[in-house]
């Protein structure tokens, strides 16, 4: 486009090509900006390299089968996703849940979000510049977690622990005092974070009024998560839609009003807060007793039906819409990815902004490219 | 001006903290019985054989077909003269650890608690330079198990813990 100007020149806008694209580093996102000097003018981002089509997988195989599955969808929270996908199954088969499995559940769900909003801390420290600080000090504490998770599960990432019906095996036998100890290495780890970050006026030079969205535009994308609590829509599933035991117990949904890449930081960092509140409240709850009903089939079956199960994933809601026809397997499954819908606000927050801002924009929308492609 | 001085004092404050970081090839992290790295097969020191049996429930049972079982009678059962109780016993024993995704199912549908993840830290370090040498045969597969090198956790499935 040539415009009348006291230049002689004309001037181009220039493509930008952003992002790794090499099929063996794990989650990437490849976005070009039509960048005119520093402004972006427009960005298409290219999704799709992670697609492992986990969806018609899991329609060829057995409900157990399929927990795996679910934990590759969201490696930085499986738990949460392995939870939509048993919780539809349960619902469809109309099993009860243990109590204390139930209890159990959520305290499992909530350390994995202290797990993957440490994860987000580091990894968005890194975004806006700080490197190696943050990220390091986000992944002590989440090694802490993790390391709790593997003496429960085996594993540290893919846990494939719960079961349709209840948990796979009981937790150890000094599971509680082992939170508690967790639970004081994450409190720690959000107070270096407070002091690190939150304050810094270099920090919030950065990420002050960047990145804006309304809510009224944040609805309209179907965002969903801290990325949505931000521009201040008290939108958490928890509360609209209680599972597990959420009614039982006192917690708060964080909201914040800017609606900018500080207030998702701040959202996440105090939801960190209302997480370990959350899982003191259920280690107090927590009673001995049975992990699974009582009569469980050999062989999962479930009636002809379908259902649409979601959950509050610490990027938003992850739901889980299963049709069954009968039999062991999913007729058809299909993962409603929050991280998807919260991309599709990227080109609405990035145009106008400059270069470096649109990369913190990405980092603060959290996403895990997994969960994208499927 | 205040905000980068508390970041310098959290810096400051780690700083004095002990290191949580260890020196990994040459210390290594005690692992938890619980660990999951590999399935392995177990060994009957008793009769000196593998439990297994072949009886392919763990193949037909595996999300990511990894597994190939191949069944034989046993040359040591009680009709022949022997002394063992296997009327079969497993031949041939394929587990392609490159496809393995550890999900732990094969444990969890074997009949006779003859397989069981690999809790040791030889189970995680499994590195070769071609991709082939990732198939393990039943030799490679039970040779941790009859060394004793290993002591497994079986898991007990949906009980909860004795009081």
């Amino acid at each position: 486009m040539v415009t009348e100007s006291a230049s002689e020149f004309e001037t181009q806008d220039l493509l930008l090509n952003v992002g790794p694209q090499h099929p063996s580093t794990h989650g990437v996102f490849r976005m070009v900006m039509q960048v005119d000097g520093e402004v972006v003018r427009e960005v298409i981002p290219y999704i799709g390299y992670l697609h492992r089509g986990a969806e018609k997988l899991c329609e060829t195989m057995d409900y157990r089968q399929g927990i795996g599955f679910m934990d590759r969808t969201e490696y930085l929270a499986a738990m949460n996703a392995e939870l939509s996908y048993v919780m539809a199954v349960e619902t469809l088969a109309e099993l009860e849940v243990p109590e204390r499995a139930q209890w159990i559940r959520m305290i499992l769900v909530e350390l994995n979000r202290l797990a993957s909003h440490l994860m987000f801390m580091g990894a968005f420290g890194v975004d806006v510049g700080v490197f190696g600080t943050p990220f390091i000090y986000a992944w002590r504490e989440r090694e802490a977690v993790i390391d709790l998770f593997e003496e429960i599960s085996g594993d540290r990432m893919m846990y494939a622990y719960l079961r349709p019906g209840g948990l796979a095996w009981d937790v150890p036998t000094n599971f509680v005092p082992r939170v508690r100890e967790v639970l004081t290495a994450v409190r720690q780890g959000i107070a270096d974070f407070d002091g690190l970050l939150t304050k810094n006026e270099i920090f919030i030079a950065r990420t002050k009024g960047v990145g804006v969205i309304s809510a009224a535009d944040a609805i309209d994308f179907g965002m969903s998560g801290p990325s949505i609590r931000a521009s201040g829509v008290p939108l958490d599933v928890r509360r609209e839609e209680p599972y597990l035991k959420y009614n039982d117990i006192n917690w708060n949904v964080i909201t914040r009003t800017e609606g900018d890449v500080y207030a998702r930081y701040l959202c996440r960092l105090d939801e960190m807060r209302e997480s370990v509140k959350i899982v003191e409240q259920c280690l107090e709850r927590l009673q001995p007793g049975a992990i699974m009903p009582e009569k469980m089939p050999r062989m999962l079956r479930t009636p002809p039906g379908e259902i649409y199960v979601r959950t509050e994933a610490p990027r938003g809601e992850f739901g889980v819409y299963l049709v069954s026809k009968g039999g062991n397997r999913p007729h058809r499954l299909k993962v409603r990815s929050a991280c998807l819908s919260n991309l599709q606000a990227l080109r609405h927050m990035t145009i106008g902004s400059y270069v470096a801002d649109a990369l913190i924009v990405l980092g603060s929308i959290d996403i895990v490219l997994s969960e994208v492609d499927r | 001006m205040r905000g980068i001085a508390k970041s310098m004092l959290t810096t400051l404050s780690v700083f004095i903290r002990p290191p949580v970081t260890r020196f990994y090839p040459d210390v290594h992290r005690p692992l938890p019985e619980r660990d999951r790295a590999f399935p392995l097969l177990l060994w009957d020191k008793e009769i000196d054989e593998p439990f297994c049996t072949g009886c392919h429930a763990c193949e037909r049972a595996c999300p990511v077909e990894c597994m190939t079982v191949l069944m034989k009678d046993n040359p040591n059962h009680k009709s022949v003269g022997g002394t063992s109780g296997r009327r079969k016993i497993i031949d041939k024993f394929w587990i392609d650890y490159a496809r393995c995704m550890r999900c732990n199912i094969c444990v969890e549908v074997c009949n006779f608690d003859a397989i069981a993840m690999n809790n040791t830290w030889a189970g995680h370090e499994t590195s070769v330079h071609d991709r082939k040498d990732l198939v393990m045969d039943l030799q490679q597969l039970t040779t941790l198990s009859h060394n004793g090198a290993i002591k497994e956790w079986v898991p007990v499935l949906g009980k909860a813990n004795e009081a």
